[in-house]
């Protein structure tokens, strides 16, 4: 079936940005109204910022989903009103662990690096769980995810085993890469990660070409359960590379099921993004190609998630992308390298204040969904996990001479004739890794 | 596979009379046979082994032996079909569209156009607007998104309009074409074909009469072709859709009305293997893509005076085909290398390097390297023509080689 370009030359109109804690929405399409002055950003002199938000999560005003229903009742506690709950008990359980995954997680890749077992560059998330969370736990293991160099968390949010994560960072053969990736070369073929990219914003075009994938699935090859959906993580950085406005054209021009989300944590290195960008809100740049675009809190790993659902909605349905900015903050330096002299103390304060696995902690224990205790034991566990992650990758084996030229080729014809007429790959040699080619 | 390829003595592969002023035919009918059996010049055939990938090209052996009295004899009532070389382009292409669905084209005016070269022209309608896909003019990204489509299943063909273009899209070819598969550890394979028309062309100025197989040369991962007839054109095309590994197949501007006759059956060339122009004796003249035209031209004149060259085109820039070198420089001990690519870093020096570790005792003069100077294409046509090598150039060169 032929699809023919005019039939989305008109943007639709999109629904309105949404900010989470906004409590009405504005129905002119494209403007978006939000409180106060454009300066919701940090600023890394003059102290313009947001008032700390409420830490009981506000209920975007069209988001009160009857299906948010709460199984504490059954555990016997009082409950009030399932109405209002976000989330189910089991639900925040899950984000809980993830988000406490990602952070044990990174803490100890820092204590390895400086271990000297791991190398090179290592970009830690930490302070970020909440956008990794709150949307890759919403997709289907189908879904794809594309990421950047910071990745690790994004790995272990989409499935990719601890160990297997771990090892990888160590170097070993049983990393998820075989070692060969390293820290900013995630992939899992099983868990549909397609990257970790150590430039930014060369990973967008190709989650593109997936999300062009899931689309041809369903409409070439009439595949009626291909409702694939990608979503690819950058950074502010990235949101003034050529390839991001080049690919929320594309994306938008022919209603790919990909989600971009920015997770704008106002530094590229020691660049703040106010010095960087003309026009520091990235979620405009939506509108301006026809897509919808929205800013939230994404040291909110609630307000993430309502987001996410919907923009996941959207791209399934086939009604094509969203741009989602995410402001947030990473708590460590760009990576482990960095002395992360630029930032000020305040402003890092200030988020410390809105960690978001404290809030997430503290929503739950107030609204009864969780207490200390089950919170307390989901910590342990994942301190085992870790415990064993590592064990495991100290006890991996490195990779041997002979895995130096397995996948240079998917198909090693391609190392081509040697001089004795026959394929270069059946020379011993290449078995063993000590060929030169 | 078994059918002997009968009675062509090198000598009749090309007589000096009439085959140089338009498309030399295939040497010999055992190409068109089989993917796999190379030709020598001393007449024998050996077959080189065909490693399967999970999709053999395995049609060769049988579309010749469809007839009872399979032989060279029934080849050659059957005569094939005349087309031009952007003809046969399409038709390969259009034939691997037709058997595998996850077959696609991407790139700038290839839909509704029908390619800024008329290599896809038709298909859009065939086959729809998403499988030939119009894209905007953002090459770094849409060959990005070729790429990410290949990781996730499909087997996209980009397109640049011109070959130069892409080099807005080296940062995709280079980081994720070729290094994906390795750095995930194997997970992913690309198979895409990134093909498009480069070299000099008349007078169309000094960005588009660029020669991208140098710079994209020292990528690992990738491999590089070039076409230079109808017949390898659709074959080479192919064969790169089928490979699983990237390929990068380079056509030349001047070579898409060139006009032959083709095999009605289907037919798959090797990506790896050389082709055996036309056998001889004194000289090695090693060149690929255009320059297997001028060298022709000059084998003409040599063979004149009476020398008896021995022309190669590599067909494939990345693997060499050592084999199919080594043996002709076993044979001549004298080598001279013709191509369009600039003097610095080109596929020349490459192949200089390449032979020169493998073959230095088989030689008896130093390798003679002619390639285009290191100049901008300039538009002026007497200037253009000086910068790129001429048939006059090519027999002086074979002259003092031989001395």
């Amino acid at each position: 079936m032929s699809f023919s370009a005019t039939n989305f030359a008109q943007p639709r109109p999109v629904p309105v940005g949404i900010r989470s804690n906004e409590k009405s929405l504005s129905s002119d399409p494209f403007r978006f109204r939000f409180r106060g002055s454009p300066s919701f950003l940090g600023s890394p002199h003059s102290l313009r910022f947001n008032p700390t938000p409420p830490l009981k999560l506000a209920i975007p005003h069209s988001r009160r989903s009857p299906a948010a229903a709460v199984t504490d009742v059954s555990n016997g506690k009082m409950v009030k009103s399932s109405a209002n709950m976000l989330i189910t008990k089991e639900e925040g359980l899950e984000l809980y662990e993830d988000m406490i995954l990602g952070r044990f997680f990174e803490d100890m890749c820092a204590q390895m690096y400086y271990r000297g077992k791991m190398f090179g560059f290592v970009h830690l998330y930490n302070g970020q769980e909440a956008v990794s969370t709150g949307f890759i736990k919403l997709l289907k293991k189908e879904d794809t995810v594309v990421s950047t160099y910071r990745d690790h968390v994004h790995a272990l949010s989409k499935g990719v085993p601890a160990r297997a994560v771990m090892s990888e960072l160590f170097g070993k053969a049983t990393g998820c890469c075989r070692g060969q990736g390293g820290s900013m070369h995630m992939f899992s073929k099983e868990h549909n990660l397609i990257g970790g990219f150590a430039f930014i914003g060369e990973g967008i075009p190709v989650a593109t070409g997936a999300a062009f994938s899931s689309k041809y699935r369903r409409e070439v090859l009439k595949e009626a359960s291909a409702d694939h959906v990608t979503l690819a993580f950058f950074g502010d950085g990235t949101c003034n590379n050529g390839q991001f406005y080049e690919c929320l054209n594309m994306a938008a021009l022919w209603k790919l099921p990909i989600i971009f989300v920015v997770e704008n944590n106002l530094w590229a290195i020691g660049m703040s993004h106010l010095r960087a960008t003309s026009d520091p809100e990235i979620w405009k740049k939506g509108p301006a190609f026809g897509m919808a675009g929205v800013h939230v809190d994404g040291m909110d790993v609630l307000k993430v998630r309502e987001v996410a659902k919907e923009a996941i909605e959207r791209a399934r349905r086939g009604d094509g992308p969203t741009l989602v900015e995410c402001e947030t903050y990473r708590f460590r330096g760009h990576s482990l390298a960095d002395p992360d002299e630029l930032r000020d103390p305040a402003e890092k304060a200030r988020y410390a204040a809105r960690d978001p696995i404290s809030a997430l902690k503290k929503y739950m224990i107030e609204n009864k969904l969780a207490n200390e205790q089950e919170l307390k034991s989901i910590e342990k566990k994942i301190d085992e996990v870790l415990d064993d992650a590592v064990e495991y990758s100290d006890e991996s084996p490195l990779p041997p001479r002979s895995q130096l030229l397995e996948n240079v080729f998917a198909d090693p014809k391609g190392f081509g004739i040697g001089p004795d007429g026959k394929y270069r790959c059946e020379d011993p040699k290449f078995t063993q890794g000590t060929a030169h080619v | 596979m078994a059918t002997l390829f009968q009675g062509l003595p090198s000598s009749t592969a090309f007589s000096s009379s009439n085959k140089f002023n338009h498309v030399p035919a295939p040497t010999s009918f055992s190409e068109r046979k089989s993917s796999i059996v190379t030709v020598r010049s001393d007449a024998r055939w050996s077959p080189v082994l065909n490693y399967a990938t999970h999709k053999p090209q395995r049609l060769i052996t049988n579309a010749v032996a469809t007839k009872a009295d399979s032989s060279l004899a029934s080849t050659s009532s059957k005569p094939g079909h005349e087309l031009l070389l952007f003809e046969a382009l399409r038709e390969g292409l259009e034939e691997e569209m037709e058997r595998d669905p996850c077959v696609c084209v991407m790139g700038e005016d290839v839909g509704h156009y029908g390619g800024s070269y008329k290599v896809t022209k038709g298909l859009a309608t065939k086959f729809g607007d998403l499988r030939v896909l119009d894209t905007p003019i953002a090459e770094n990204s849409f060959t990005g998104m070729g790429i990410g489509a290949a990781m996730t299943g499909l087997r996209p063909i980009i397109e640049g309009m011109n070959m130069g273009f892409l080099l807005l899209a080296f940062n995709q070819i280079s980081n994720n074409c070729g290094m994906l598969h390795y750095t995930s550890g194997g997970q992913f394979k690309i198979p895409v074909v990134i093909r498009g028309p480069g070299g000099v062309g008349r007078q169309l100025g000094a960005e588009h009469s660029q020669r991208l197989e140098s710079y994209f040369q020292s990528i690992p991962g990738i491999q590089m072709v070039a076409c230079s007839t109808p017949y390898n054109a659709k074959g080479l095309m192919k064969a790169a859709i089928r490979s699983e590994n990237p390929v990068i197949l380079f056509e030349h501007v001047l070579l898409y009305n060139l006009k032959d006759r083709i095999p009605d059956e289907e037919y798959v060339l090797s990506l790896e293997e050389a082709e055996m122009v036309r056998p001889g004796e004194h000289v090695t003249i090693l060149t690929y893509s255009r320059m297997r035209y001028h060298v022709m031209q000059a084998a003409k004149t040599l063979v004149n005076k009476g020398y008896d060259p021995e022309v190669i085109d590599i067909r494939s820039l990345k693997p060499f085909d050592l084999h199919t070198i080594g043996k002709s420089v076993k044979k001549t001990h004298r080598v001279l290398i013709v191509e369009e690519c600039m003097r610095t870093g080109g596929i020349g020096a490459s192949l200089t390097a390449a032979i020169t570790e493998n073959f230095n005792d088989d030689l008896d003069a130093p390798i003679v390297c002619l390639s285009s100077q290191d100049v901008p294409t300039p538009y002026a046509g007497t200037l253009e023509e000086w910068t790129v090598v001429q048939p006059a150039q090519i027999v002086t060169a074979v002259e003092q080689l031989c001395q």
